[in-house]
């Protein structure tokens, strides 16, 4: 067997859980036919989330254990990156604190980007992280509104024990439009369903199905998980008949409980797939984007030693329940609300600054005294131990993955915040070190002091005059 | 230890403007208004004065850079004139320039002024500010009342104060503060205040409601100093005089090291022991005879009373609900009511305190006098947040004493 394939995988999905009912309970009224797809929840990202922090904690999730040194590329895979120009991977490098010896890339432009980056990666030699990732912004009262989710996923592609290794693939591109979005748009443009479904899904993967089961010398029937990442309800059962794959092997597409997660959405589902694989099964994952991308892989005696941290079946137990439809709609730039002066704060970056930062900022690295073994953040060239101001002293510390606990705290309704009350206090690391920050993901009362925490690679701050965004971590609830 | 301030230099006169939404003024108005009365008092020229200094905070939004507003306002005569900024601090900050000037026998006569203009900015609260390039990519952009709101948090888990207990200690330093500005005619707020009205005020920032929060305003106070041998020959008779000026500015260690717990000023701690031995003052409970605090929000005024060592700590919320601190209490602390209800000009504030203390000495402060002739008066100015700071303590006397 060979000893390349899926080392590890790992997935994030954002805590609040918009109840489609309130959707519809909101635009119903205009958009009544929506009534069929007003079941369940989906998955949205907080107002400081972007796909960058969700590919990075998908990332902190696949790599739970693992020496980061092994890393040798950085693939960022979705249609909804933060920058058009600023490597993505490469933010997502430095919030993951790996050597900067690695090579990283950003692949974009289709639903199946994180496929086809899956299957680059898979095709060489290097030992490459591929997370995916994507935020949609969906147009208030679409279908599309209803059936998307946020979420991440992330794999690492290797030499060593693989949890699983590709037997086959195969790949099919035509340029077949069942929607699109120009560059710099917010929205999504979608032709009817019913063509989508009949000419693209049918007609471009039924053949293709067929054409990776002869060349990997197998039946339908020895199909384990067939997993189709399709919102359209009942494609992967209809693929799965054709191709003569058991109903039984047709994977949860999670649009009850997440919603579709566009680009990302089969890595996802391959996260979800692999978490309850057995060594000998197969796994067939298909996506579907100007053509389509098919996957086959063979689950290693190996799948039981390597886990996530949390798991996609950990993130979505993580749950808040929301009803509210506005502050969604808020977050995305949707609901134009009064934000009042404070709101016009200059959030200016000195990218000098944060060049010669970066480490503290993105890779939340802190300094240790080698002489008395104090830990302070951030690091600086005197050393904070009040008995011992030490000049030169610091090494690297890094604190992202470091447990910490609530020293103080507020809930400051005062001070702007898209999401009010702004929750910040002290905390305390777990070992050493303290800073300031904000909270993040916190509801209810679950905020006092002593309460255990969890950092977490978020946006800060969003400079509107120049289309910047910051990214610093932030304390969640630890789970 | 260097040999200190003490009684080496005197206040020749004092004057503080109106405080409150001077919508009517701008700011070098606000500074001649507290000119003109800290001049008549001292009685003497604007050509007698060798130097001055301006306390102001916020660049962008009132005074400007430089010491050039204030030498404008005043048409001073081509003098040395600085300006200082230590955020909330720059008050006392500006008289510490002044006094140490006559200290040093640099200058005979020099001025201190503070002053804010913070009802321009089209909303409530202080404005929004930065921080620096590098510290705002990693810091929090919260509110003052955000900051200090964490001091009760942190009290309440250190010395085990229920939630209720604190907010009622909290809510008496408020309702105190407004039933002393009721009597002060240059106060922001000068109405009374109930409990009931404290404890279900909004929220501002947990546990900090609207009425533990003080004021934004306008002001300006100002102060003249001179040698105690120069204010006697300029016919002065009863002389207050510096008894010490100490400050105390964070060095990271709050933040970053280990030690603190988030439930006192580290730095008001230092300040405070300094400044009593500087004064030569053993035991400040006895000895003092009353205090103004900084008191931006009613928990930061609470545990300041422990910071300056009069009340044990852990017990100062006690102090506080015993009436310790009230107008007619052992050491009546904000009896002119306070930033509470002078709201807080930041560069102002620090003089306003010194003014207050400064009247009380001298027996001018009116309706609100304490009647058992004071002696020593501290003020104490914070500026920052609870975890990085700039503490001032600035403690004057009766010359004799």
């Amino acid at each position: 067997m060979s000893d390349f394939g899926i080392l590890a995988f790992g997935a994030y999905v954002p805590i609040t859980r918009l109840q489609r009912s309130s959707i519809h309970a909101t635009n119903g009224w205009f958009a009544g036919g929506l009534r069929g797809l007003a079941k369940g929840e989906k998955a949205v990202a907080n107002w400081d989330e972007d796909s960058v922090t969700m590919a990075v904690e998908a990332a902190r999730d696949a790599l739970e254990g693992l020496d980061r040194a092994t890393v040798q590329r950085v693939a960022i895979a979705s249609t909804t990156l933060p920058f058009a120009d600023r490597q993505n991977a490469g933010i997502v490098k430095e919030a993951l604190n790996l050597p900067d010896a690695v090579g990283a890339l950003d692949v974009a432009g289709s639903q199946r980007a994180a496929t086809s980056a899956l299957l680059a990666a898979l095709g060489g030699h290097e030992t490459t992280l591929v997370a995916a990732a994507d935020l949609t912004t969906p147009k208030p009262a679409s279908e599309r509104e209803m059936t998307s989710g946020d979420a991440a996923a992330a794999v690492l592609v290797g030499t060593g024990t693989p949890i699983a290794t590709l037997v086959a693939s195969h790949s099919v591109t035509m340029d077949f439009v069942d929607h699109f979005r120009e560059a710099g748009e917010a929205h999504d443009y979608d032709w009817e369903a019913r063509w989508v479904r009949d000419e693209g899904f049918a007609r471009i993967m039924n053949p293709a199905i067929a054409a990776l089961l002869k060349k990997a010398g197998i039946e339908g029937a020895a199909i384990d998980h067939f997993l189709v990442s399709v919102a359209v309800k009942g494609v992967p059962e209809m693929l799965a008949k054709k191709a003569g794959i058991g109903e039984g092997a047709v994977a949860d597409t999670l649009g009850a409980n997440l919603g579709h997660a566009g680009a990302a959405h089969a890595l996802v589902m391959f996260t979800a797939a692999l978490e309850k694989a057995k060594a000998g099964e197969r796994i067939l994952l298909a996506s579907f984007g100007q053509g389509c991308d098919l996957l086959l892989f063979e689950v290693t005696g190996a799948i039981g030693s390597v886990k996530p941290r949390i798991g996609l079946s950990g993130w979505l137990a993580r749950r808040i329940e929301s009803s509210n439809y506005a502050k969604y709609l808020f977050h995305r730039g949707l609901l134009p609300l009064d934000r009042g002066m404070r709101a016009e704060h200059d959030s200016k970056t000195a990218l000098t600054a944060l060049w010669r930062n970066r480490k503290a900022v993105l890779g939340l690295v802190g300094g240790r005294c080698t002489k008395t073994g104090t830990v302070q953040f951030p690091k600086s060239e005197v050393s904070v131990n009040a008995n011992d101001h030490a000049v030169g002293t610091q090494e690297d510390y890094p604190l992202a993955e470091v447990p910490a606990k609530v020293m103080t705290w507020t809930a400051d309704a005062l001070t702007y915040s898209p999401d009010p009350p702004s929750y910040y206090g002290n905390i305390d690391f777990v070992g050493g070190g303290r800073m300031m920050t904000e909270f993040t993901d916190f509801a209810g009362d679950a905020l006092d002091v002593g309460a255990d925490l969890r950092m977490m690679f978020r946006i800060k701050a969003y400079d509107e005059n120049r289309g910047f965004r910051r990214y610093f971590w932030k304390a969640a609830p630890a789970f | 230890m260097a040999k200190g301030i003490r009684d080496k230099v005197a206040i020749l006169g004092m004057g503080c403007a109106k405080f409150g939404e001077r919508w009517d003024k701008d700011e070098d108005q606000l500074m001649l208004e507290a000119y003109e009365e800290a001049m008549a008092d001292a009685g003497i020229e604007t050509s007698q004065i060798d130097a001055a200094w301006l306390g102001a905070a916020f660049d962008a939004q009132n005074i400007g850079p430089s010491g050039i507003p204030l030498a404008v306002a005043l048409r001073l005569p081509d003098i040395g004139v600085t300006k200082v900024e230590n955020y909330c601090a720059s008050g006392t900050e500006s008289f510490r320039g002044a006094v140490y000037a006559v200290a040093s026998g640099a200058c005979d006569i020099a001025l201190a002024m503070g002053a804010e203009k913070l009802k321009d900015t089209g909303y409530g609260g202080l404005p929004v500010r930065t921080r620096g390039t590098t510290h705002d990519m990693i810091g929090i952009t919260g509110s003052a009342p955000g900051n200090f709101a964490q001091l009760a948090s942190a009290y309440r888990g250190v010395h085990g104060v229920g939630k209720d207990d604190l907010k009622r200690a909290m809510a008496h330093v408020s309702v105190k503060s407004h039933a002393n500005g009721a009597k002060n005619p240059k106060a922001h707020l000068q109405k009374a205040v109930t409990m009931d009205q404290v404890l279900n005020a909004p929220m501002i920032a947990e546990p900090l409601g609207l009425f533990d929060c003080c004021g934004v305003s306008d002001g300006a106070a100002c102060a003249i100093v001179t040698t105690p041998e120069i204010a006697r020959s300029l016919g002065k008779t009863d002389i207050v005089t510096v008894k010490a000026l100490q400050l105390a500015t964070s060095n990271g260690w709050e933040m970053q090291a280990s030690g603190w717990n988030g439930s006192y000023f580290h730095t008001t701690r230092v300040a405070a022991t300094k400044a009593y031995d500087e004064a030569g003052i053993t035991d400040p409970r006895s000895q003092l005879s009353l205090i103004e605090v900084h008191d931006c929000f009613s928990v930061t005024e609470l545990v300041t009373m422990e910071d300056i060592h009069i009340s044990k700590e852990g017990q100062g919320w006690r102090d506080v609900l015993d009436g310790f601190f009230d107008a007619d209490g052992q050491i009546p602390c904000q009896i002119d009511g306070g930033l509470k209800c002078f709201g807080h000009p930041i560069g102002a504030s620090g003089l306003r305190m010194i003014y207050e203390n400064y009247l009380q000495l001298l027996g001018r402060a009116g309706e609100r006098q304490r009647q058992d002739n004071p002696v020593f008066a501290l003020s104490h100015n914070l500026g920052g947040m609870p975890n990085q700071n700039v503490s001032s303590i600035a403690i004057i006397g009766r010359a004799d004493a």
